[in-house]
């Protein structure tokens, strides 16, 4: 296990370095600088070359991504004399546009994307896998047709068209809402909840119909296994039949595609955000790439690849803890 | 016919055939599957096949018979190709096929066919049975004379089904008839072998029963020659002229049906034997059984020496030590045991 | 194992009083294709300590027999009717509790491939415990001290250390071994042995067999094994029911069911398997055709089609089912319209040369 963890985390870095090296070449290929895009109308050639020069875009591609590279590990200091100012590891830079440290943006943004994203992966996860598992249950009822039915809908929603209508309904028209927005919830808890609920339930809805299927799949499967069998010839009430022997079986994948679906969301939950006009990380990642913003962007991409590659592990190593059948090697 | 003993590797092989070579000859044939073992990710081999003799004749049966995971499938497979051995030597009509490519094999694709064990999983559902036993004519752009169609329909009638049935889809056949559809497909081209993989395991004692009866007919009448992987025993009497008995990727005796079935001489064919329990035979009379412990130990460690010796009643220290070679005895088989049993089975 | 001793006693006096009783079980599946009479009519007796072998081809129903005595039918579309008495008492219509209750600890079932039948994330001998809670709530440690002991008696080595692995470690055979076990370890006085040792290999199904026959001389439990493999029957069966599309067509004791059996159909199943005597350049004598389907029996004789010795045209096998009637063999009931001598006359004639060679 310790070996094997070791072998993931390197292999780990080694992803991480190919993901950054990647943005780098792909930021270079577009052919506008982002002088151009900073310094707006009144750009000269000698305004753009002194910006490029104070970004260190001047220097050869190789050089900026050894000094990018050297800024997360030890810190860098921008600029000479007086006006150097220096910037500890990790440092990722300066936004472009903001000359907000890129650590601050991340620390600013982190939350609000955890918040929706945690927040929408409790109610989708309840709710979707406890319709899915309800209705495997009771295949064939009233209920169970209803609930494929909703999940059909559900599924086939998109949150842009579902996401404004609530906003409409609950935020513009009843007031039942404050306008979806982000406080941190060690100021206000309760108002960071009001703030948050309608993102967390349109996001959760939609994607419970996705794990309502998934889960009433597998619980179907599952409940036809041999070993079910075996559990009711044993005289075992059907209530532990069901909690004890086929949930288990049936929850493996969804955890995995549950890890799976939360890393990617971490990385960028970009369309909840920007329905909902909150600034999470997703939306800033996307801003900072229209503005050719190289900092913001690079550490954006690096987080979100961070989190996916996170998941990945953790998803393997929680299989592995499920499923005794699975060893890590 | 006047050497019939031929030495190789220090092993007797047998050629008992008309005309000097025999169709098939496979020597040292080996398998070693590499695995990741343990937490620790260390590779492993899983020693599936380890150094296997035999020869079949033009027109004859040899069946292979042991214990689940012993490497008859993989001996098989690699026959056929479908598996590159690790390393040992095949032989097809005197031509050694071992590591011809697959264009070099093309044209012996004619004479080598293969069928599996499972008539549900085996053949393709969403192809017509018409589609399914052209497909070898097709694949290898042979079109017979009268078409392909006829050809196709003259083969469902050979295997005993209705030739209208062209059209239908395999899921519409029973297993038994699924299986034929597949023999129906190996006997499109001809060939001169069929490995035959536990081709009547998973069906009906009464199917079965026809099945056998059908590959006994075609035999006969195209003299094909025939690896014939099974399990059960008394199938594979009665359909196999010689036998071999596997026992954790070795062969540790092969003869032909009377020596294997009247006078076994390794002590695991004996135990086999013995296993069988005999419809003629009722509750405990006349049951004098050879009990073997315990399960068959794993391919990654076999024991050293003899590999039967974990389980062997006549295991001596010499066992342990010293691997028994493949050697032909007074009563005509090869066995591999330092101290083979003599006399009829009870 | 005192209490096996006492309640063997307590029973002992009723010992020849059946402990199984089945009358005119019917049960019947709802599918889209058609209804599935998947059992039509079959009746049997099973005292405790004998053992009833149940033969025929698959999809005769011998499975649904045996889940419908484990009452393991889903009630929603399954109809069943007829009756099953365990001790005397009837469950058919007995609510599910009470049936539940019965489950494991009167009788108790093993399956065809121990590998699926076991929960892949649990280690053994928490699933041997857990059947053994079941019924005795509460008592853990001693549950955990039943499954060590019980994997001692069904032969698996270091019972202790095994009962913490998982069923993928174990071989197939060991698999079998304490789903035995499994079974066994609340003494139930049934036990159903659906097919289980087809997925083993022969040495390991000698063992397998000789290990419930020394259980069932331990325990005195009455075996119900269901298989296709007539040497199978022939080593562990007391009494044999041979099944054909959903009915009991032969009932006998094994001499009489397979010494001189009186049904066309069971002569066909003991001539269609080769054996390990006899003229092996023969070619077998298999039953032509395919077994029935159960949504749409032959009419009559549901083996009409395929019997080489039917009465047809204006004759019964067609048109009258056959009845399961009593032979002049006390025990020995039969349901063929042929004549009982001209059955006689045909199996001493014709079948018995070819098949007991
Ligand atoms: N691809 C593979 N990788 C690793 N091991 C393998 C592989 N294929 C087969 N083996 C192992 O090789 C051994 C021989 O397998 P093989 O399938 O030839 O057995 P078999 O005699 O055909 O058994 P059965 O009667 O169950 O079909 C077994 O231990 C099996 O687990
Ligand atoms: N739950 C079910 N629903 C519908 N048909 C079933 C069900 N269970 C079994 N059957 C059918 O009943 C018949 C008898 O099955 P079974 O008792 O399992 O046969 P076997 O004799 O091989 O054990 C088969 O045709 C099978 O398809
Ligand atoms: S060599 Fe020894 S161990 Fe092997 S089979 Fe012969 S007697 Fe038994
Ligand atoms: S009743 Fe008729 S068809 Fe049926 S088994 Fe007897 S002779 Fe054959
Ligand atoms: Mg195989
Ligand atoms: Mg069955």
């Amino acid at each position: 296990m310790a070996r094997y963890l070791i072998r993931r985390i390197l292999l780990a870095v080694v992803t991480m370095f190919a993901v950054s090296v990647l943005t780098f070449l792909l930021f270079f290929a577009v052919p506008t600088s982002p002088a151009y895009v900073m310094c707006g109308k009144q750009c000269d050639a000698h305004a753009i070359a002194q910006t490029e020069q104070r970004l260190g875009l001047d220097k050869p591609i190789v050089t900026q991504y050894g000094e990018f590279m050297k800024g997360i590990a030890v810190g860098r200091t921008y600029g000479t004399g007086d006006l150097a100012v220096k910037c500890d590891a990790p440092c990722l830079g300066f936004s472009f546009r903001t000359n907000e440290p890129v650590t601050d943006i991340i620390k600013r943004t982190l939350p609000v994307t955890v918040s929706v994203v945690v927040g929408a992966l409790v109610i989708q996860l309840v709710i979707g896998v406890g319709l899915g598992m309800i209705s495997a249950l009771r295949r064939g009822t009233a209920f169970d047709k209803a609930a494929v039915g909703v999940s059909l809908v559900g599924a086939s929603m998109q949150i842009y068209f579902f996401g404004p209508i609530l906003l409409l309904i609950f935020v513009y028209s009843l007031h039942w809402l404050p306008n979806p927005a982000y406080t941190s919830p060690f100021d206000d808890p309760f108002k960071w909840f009001t703030q948050m609920i309608l993102p967390w339930v349109t996001l959760g809805f939609l994607n419970s119909a996705i794990y309502a299927r998934l889960s009433r799949a597998q619980m179907l499967e599952t409940l036809s296994e041999d070993f079910v069998r075996t559990a009711r010839a044993k005289g075992l009430p059907k209530r532990k039949v069901y909690a004890r022997h086929a949930l288990r079986a049936a929850i493996t994948p969804i955890v995995t595609i549950a890890g799976l679906d939360l890393g990617g969301a971490l990385g960028g939950a970009v369309i909840t955000e920007t329905v909902f006009g909150v600034n999470g990380l997703g939306r800033t990642s996307v801003n900072a790439v229209n503005d050719l913003n190289l900092p913001v962007v690079m550490g954006t991409v690096l987080l979100a690849a961070f989190f996916i590659i996170c998941m990945n592990i953790i998803v393997d190593v929680l299989y592995s803890v499920i499923d005794p059948r699975v060893r890590l090697s | 016919m006047s050497d019939p003993i031929v030495e190789s590797a220090g092993t007797a092989v047998k050629q008992p055939s008309s005309d000097g070579t025999p169709l098939l000859s496979v020597e040292g044939l080996t398998k070693h599957f590499p695995v990741r073992q343990g937490v620790f990710g260390g590779k492993a081999l899983v020693r599936a096949v380890d150094g296997v003799d035999f020869s079949v004749d033009r027109g004859q049966t040899l069946g292979l018979v042991g214990e689940s995971g012993c490497g008859k499938t993989t001996t098989g497979r690699m026959v056929v190709k479908l598996l590159e051995s690790t390393s040992g030597r095949i032989m097809f009509e005197g031509r050694d096929i071992t590591h011809m490519n697959r264009a070099q094999m093309r044209p012996l694709r004619h004479d080598l066919q293969i069928i599996f064990q499972d008539p549900y999983s085996s053949l393709n559902p969403r192809h017509t049975v018409g589609k399914i036993v052209a497909m070898p004519l097709q694949v290898n752009g042979i079109t017979p004379p009268g078409g392909v169609k006829k050809r196709v329909q003259e083969l469902l009638e050979t295997v005993g089904l209705n030739p209208e049935h062209y059209n239908r889809y395999p899921h519409e056949f029973s297993g038994g008839q699924r299986q034929r559809i597949g023999i129906a497909r190996a006997l499109a081209l001809r060939p001169k072998l069929i490995v035959a993989d536990e081709p009547v395991s998973a069906l009906d004692v009464s199917i079965q029963a026809q099945v056998i009866n059908l590959l006994r007919e075609l035999q006969r009448e195209f003299d094909l020659a025939f690896v014939f992987i099974a399990h059960d025993l008394a199938v594979v009497r009665h359909f196999c002229q010689r036998i071999g008995v596997m026992y954790l990727g070795k062969m540790v005796e092969v003869g032909d049906r009377t020596q294997i079935y009247e006078e076994p001489a390794h002590p695991y064919t004996r135990a086999l034997l013995s296993a069988v329990p005999d419809v003629t035979k009722i509750g405990t009379e006349g049951r004098e059984r050879i009990r073997l412990e315990g399960d068959v130990p794993t391919p990654l460690n076999p024991p050293s020496g003899c590999r039967f010796r974990t389980r062997c009643w006549k295991a001596q220290e010499k066992c342990a030590e010293v691997e028994p070679p493949l050697l032909q005895i007074g009563t005509g088989q090869q066995v591999a045991c330092h101290f083979p049993e003599t006399g009829p089975v009870s | 194992m005192t209490a096996t001793a006492s309640s063997a006693a307590t029973s002992g006096v009723a010992d020849d009083r059946p402990y199984l009783e089945v009358d005119d079980l019917r049960v019947q599946f709802k599918t889209e294709d058609g209804i599935v009479r998947a059992v039509d009519g079959i009746s049997f007796a099973l005292p405790r300590g004998r053992t009833l072998g149940i033969v025929g081809e698959s999809g005769s129903g011998k499975s649904v027999t045996s889940l419908t005595v484990m009452g393991l039918h889903n009630a929603a579309r399954t109809r069943i009717t007829g009756s099953i008495k365990l001790d005397g008492r009837e469950i058919v219509g007995l609510d599910d509790e009470q049936v539940r209750r019965m489950r494991g600890r009167d009788v108790a079932m093993i399956f065809q491939d121990p590998l699926s039948a076991l929960h892949p994330y649990y280690t053994i001998g928490k699933q041997i415990s857990e059947a053994y809670l079941v019924h005795h709530p509460g008592r853990k440690a001693e549950a955990r001290k039943r499954a060590i002991e019980m994997l001692d008696r069904v032969g698996i080595p270091q019972p202790k250390k095994r009962a913490d692995q998982y069923p993928h470690e174990f071989s197939g055979g060991m698999r079998q071994r304490a789903m035995i076990a499994m079974a066994l370890v609340n003494d139930p006085s049934l036990l159903i042995a659906d097919e289980p040792t087809t997925a083993l290999d022969v040495t390991v199904q000698a063992q397998i067999l000789d290990l419930l026959e020394d259980l069932q001389r331990e325990f005195n439990s009455a075996i119900i094994m269901i298989t296709h493999d007539l040497g199978v029957v022939s080593q562990v069966a007391d009494e044999v029911m041979v099944m054909y599309g959903g009915h009991a067509i032969e009932f006998g004791s094994v001499e009489q069911v397979l010494r001189s059996p009186q049904h066309p159909y069971a002569w066909g199943l003991l001539q269609s398997v080769p054996s390990l005597r006899g003229n092996a350049e023969e070619d077998l004598d298999p039953i032509p055709g395919s077994p029935p389907s159960l949504i749409n029996l032959p009419s009559g004789c549901a083996f009409h089609p395929r019997c080489a010795y039917k009465m047809v045209g204006g004759g019964p096998c067609d048109l009258e089912v056959p009845e399961l009637l009593p032979t002049a063999d006390a025990g020995h009931v039969v349901a063929c319209h042929l004549p009982e001598n001209e059955r006689r006359r045909v199996y001493e004639e014709e079948i018995k040369l070819g098949a007991a060679q």
